[in-house]
């Protein structure tokens, strides 16, 4: 039974994007077939993290509207088997998002696929709430940062009141932490939040914890989901956090200020 | 507690200790908010009509305020009454009206 899965956040910039890319390749290297939708109407960027904005013919909304057919607007990654991209329309804007027409699409795509990421724009205006209101699991992207957890927690009251499942009684979607930007040095110099009290503060699951890395910038410069990146500390941190939600049992890495070398010090190495 | 706390500067709290505690508290604030549909401006209305059945007051005059703390919340209706006409017997002013129930 394929499952949907929304990667939201309430605040903007916390890398939701970049986790629906990591996270629906780790998916599809599995050998899951994953879809990952945009759901940022008019402000389209799924397609340049994955690399494929010139591919893009057709979008999500002219098959809401009945314009194309789904498989004229699915665009097959050409890195990863059993991947694929739903873009969204740059010029509309989010009233063309309609219940019926999102459901209609997601019934589609779920008897084809294991996984579908509906990557949320930000807010918690119509874009956000049809990202969400349909999904089984929601992966919460936040910062270790007052403003990003305190919109984290305000995202899950939405979901807890205005998800379907919520809606029509049903078991609850299941709710998981992906931390990001993750410092080690400066919550060590206690200038960030640790993770454990950002948990204790949303008081949800563990997905995984990515640290800040040069390989995310990186990544989305050249249109690679970071996943691929297997090398980075944050690429391997994003495959940890698929495993994990796949049910492995898989130790936190890079958590902790890593000890330098003298080598590394005198030659001022970066991951 | 060593002799040699004594002689050290007592630890201030780290920026990220006050994220944390500043989280705690709006967050707290924010979640019992967010259980109960914002009913006072109805409720507000609804007494003002009421009042006005047997008082001729203005729109302004009924005040309501929730306050929440840890275990129960109040409500404080505050109904300020017209002067009384001169010669009445009874005498007017402002009556208060406090509930208080379970959060």
């Amino acid at each position: 039974m394929a499952k949907i899965i929304v990667m939201t956040s309430g605040k903007g910039g916390v890398g939701k994007t970049t986790s629906s890319a990591a996270f629906g390749t780790g998916l599809a290297l599995r050998g899951f077939k994953t879809c990952i939708i945009d759901f940022d109407v008019g402000l389209r960027n799924l397609d340049l993290i994955m690399g494929c904005e010139r591919r893009v013919v057709f979008d999500f909304i002219n098959v809401i509207n009945g314009e194309a057919r789904l498989s004229q607007a699915l665009i097959k990654d050409k890195r990863v088997e059993n991947l694929f991209i739903l873009p969204t329309s740059q010029t509309r804007d989010k009233d063309a998002l309609t219940e019926a027409g999102v459901e209609k699409i997601l019934n589609e795509l779920k008897k084809e696929f294991d996984y579908i990421i509906c990557d949320s724009p930000a807010g918690i205006e119509r874009g956000a709430l049809m990202a969400l209101y349909f999904a089984d699991h929601a992966i919460i992207v936040t910062n270790p940062e007052v403003s990003s957890v305190r919109d984290s927690d305000r995202i899950l009251g939405v979901i807890q009141a205005k998800s379907r499942r919520a809606e029509k009684g049903e078991e609850p979607v299941q709710e998981h932490l992906l931390v990001t930007r993750y410092d080690p040095e400066r919550v060590e110099k206690g200038e960030m939040l640790k993770v454990e009290d950002v948990l204790e503060i949303l008081a949800i699951p563990l997905l995984g914890i990515i640290p800040e890395s040069p390989a995310v910038l990186r990544a989305s410069n050249v249109g690679m989901p970071v996943v691929l990146d297997d090398k980075s500390n944050a690429g391997q941190a994003y495959s940890d956090a698929v495993g994990r939600f796949l049910g492995e049992k898989i130790e936190h890495r890079f958590v902790k200020v890593e000890k330098k070398g003298f080598f590394d010090r005198l030659l001022r190495r970066t991951a | 507690m060593s002799i040699f706390d004594f002689f050290r500067t007592p630890k201030k709290a780290s920026a990220a200790d006050q994220a944390k505690e500043r989280l705690q508290i709006v967050l707290a604030h924010e979640r019992a908010g967010r259980d109960s549909p914002d009913f006072l401006p109805q409720l507000q209305k609804e007494l003002l009509d009421v009042i006005k059945k047997y008082v001729s007051i203005d729109d302004d005059k009924v005040a309501v305020k929730l306050d929440r703390a840890s275990g129960y919340s109040t409500l404080e209706v505050n109904v300020e009454l017209p002067a009384p006409a001169k010669g009445a017997a009874r005498s007017g002013g402002a009556g208060k009206v406090a509930a208080a129930g379970k959060a």
